[in-house]
């Protein structure tokens, strides 16, 4: 048992345990956040996306123990900010959303690439969700959202 | 249980390094999955283990007039991203997986991983990369070819840890990376390609080419490649043939779930073909 202090969702935690364990089963399972899902479990899929300082990056990836001193947010911790109600309206709005099991991956990668670009191109779009896979859209409907996003949250990134 | 060590000093990490046989972990993108246990449970990992990737003293990428020096926790998108990164290996990286994973996965760990199908060894082996492995009490920089020897296995003692990644910098008049894969993210090579060609005066003064997935390494085969330099470039076209009959004989691809031999061994002779016909 290792001590981990890391911040999550903005809040100081100090937790005991294996760092071998994964983020996302740490997250999923002692702190109930279960928003992060676990769809391939070998960063291919994107289902885990969380933001680790900032940028996404795939929870199934990551061991505990890189996450010492970090700061990750997940969807339920970014759910509470204004950027996250402009990204799930604009998806709400252009139907990017089906069967709904990507979104929280999706919605966090749009938060990344906004975060660092906000006004991308269709391109520049595909490649900071090309670690997010979606089964039912065909992801011209993501890319809508993603796009009517940038517009309506002009002045948030 | 394994026993695990969180280094966040290079210090810290060779002397537990001294101290006993670990596996040394940095972003852990691959050891999660070669080493991936039931959903819910630790890491399997079957050695002791060190973390590295918050060495905070490794996160960099310097230059000076010759060479391009890249720490060992660097990430991949900070090496994206960056202006001083040879571009060749930035269009490499931005076929390595999706952002998620570059933003935690390093370059090192790319190398330690020795796989024949490491995307970014492909340019590493064109660019003549050196790597510099420390221990408490030495340090020592190995050409990437002599690094790497052979499938998982390289030239690294129990006690040493990969700190820098060192690239010359360089000229050529043309550099084409071709990573043939079902998608453009995620996606593991069936195989890669890097050629490399620099030409003056419609001279080929030097000609490069390595290739991945086809063999137990990278291949890169030097004495092929200095028969071919000093050469006209008409003359080196009109010998593509011979270039072709070089290379045959050294790409020995196997049959796995990703391709098979045939396909691998075609489509890798086609590729030097095409990047010599376009030079």
């Amino acid at each position: 048992m290792t001590e981990i202090k890391f911040k999550l969702n903005g809040k100081k935690q100090v937790i005991k345990s294996n760092p071998n364990r994964r983020l996302l089963d740490v997250l999923r399972e002692d702190f109930d956040l279960t928003g992060s899902k676990e769809g391939c479990g070998e960063g291919e899929c994107g289902a885990c996306s969380v933001l680790l300082n900032g940028q996404i990056a795939n929870s199934c990836c990551i061991p505990l123990a890189n996450v010492d001193g970090q700061d990750i947010v997940t969807i339920e911790g970014f759910s509470k900010t204004k950027e996250y109600q402009v990204i799930k309206d604009s998806f709400a709005e252009a139907g990017g959303v089906q069967c709904g099991f990507c979104t929280p991956g999706m919605i966090i990668a749009t938060q990344s690439l906004l975060n660092e670009n906000p006004h991308p191109s269709d391109y520049e779009i595909k490649i900071g969700l090309s670690g997010n896979l979606c089964r039912c859209t065909g992801y011209n409907l993501i890319i809508k959202s993603v796009k009517l996003a940038a517009k309506d949250g002009d002045d948030l990134w | 249980m394994v026993k695990t060590h969180i280094a966040k000093t290079l210090n810290n990490a060779l002397e537990i390094l001294n101290s006993g046989t670990y596996r040394i972990v940095a972003g852990g993108t691959d050891m999660l999955i070669q080493n991936r246990s039931h959903t819910g449970l630790p890491i399997a990992y079957k050695d002791d283990v060190i973390y590295i990737n918050l060495i905070d003293e490794l996160d960099y990428i310097k230059e000076d007039s010759k060479n391009i020096y890249i720490g060992a926790t660097t990430r991949l998108e900070t090496i994206l991203r960056s202006e001083k990164a040879p571009n060749i290996l930035k269009d490499i990286i931005h076929e390595m997986a999706g952002p998620g994973i570059r933003h935690t996965a390093t370059l090192a760990g790319n190398i330690g991983n020795a796989s024949p199908a490491g995307d970014s060894l492909v340019a590493l082996y064109v660019l003549g990369a050196s790597i510099k492995c420390q221990s408490i009490d030495n340090t020592r920089t190995v050409k990437i070819m002599d690094f790497i020897q052979g499938v998982r296995k390289i030239d690294l003692k129990s006690n040493e840890m990969i700190t820098e990644i060192i690239i010359a910098k360089q000229d050529f008049t043309r550099v084409i990376f071709k990573k043939v894969a079902p998608r453009l993210s995620d996606a593991i090579s069936k195989l890669s390609f890097v050629g490399a060609i620099k030409i003056i005066d419609n001279i080929v003064e030097d000609f490069r080419i390595a290739l991945g997935a086809v063999s137990i390494t990278v291949v890169r085969n030097e004495e092929i490649e200095n028969k071919y330099r000093g050469m006209p470039l008409q003359e080196f076209k009109d010998n593509i043939d011979s270039v072709i009959s070089d290379y045959e004989p050294i790409i020995k691809p196997i049959d796995d779930q990703r391709s098979n031999k045939e396909y691998r061994k075609h489509v890798a002779l086609n590729l030097i073909k095409d990047f010599i016909i376009k030079s």
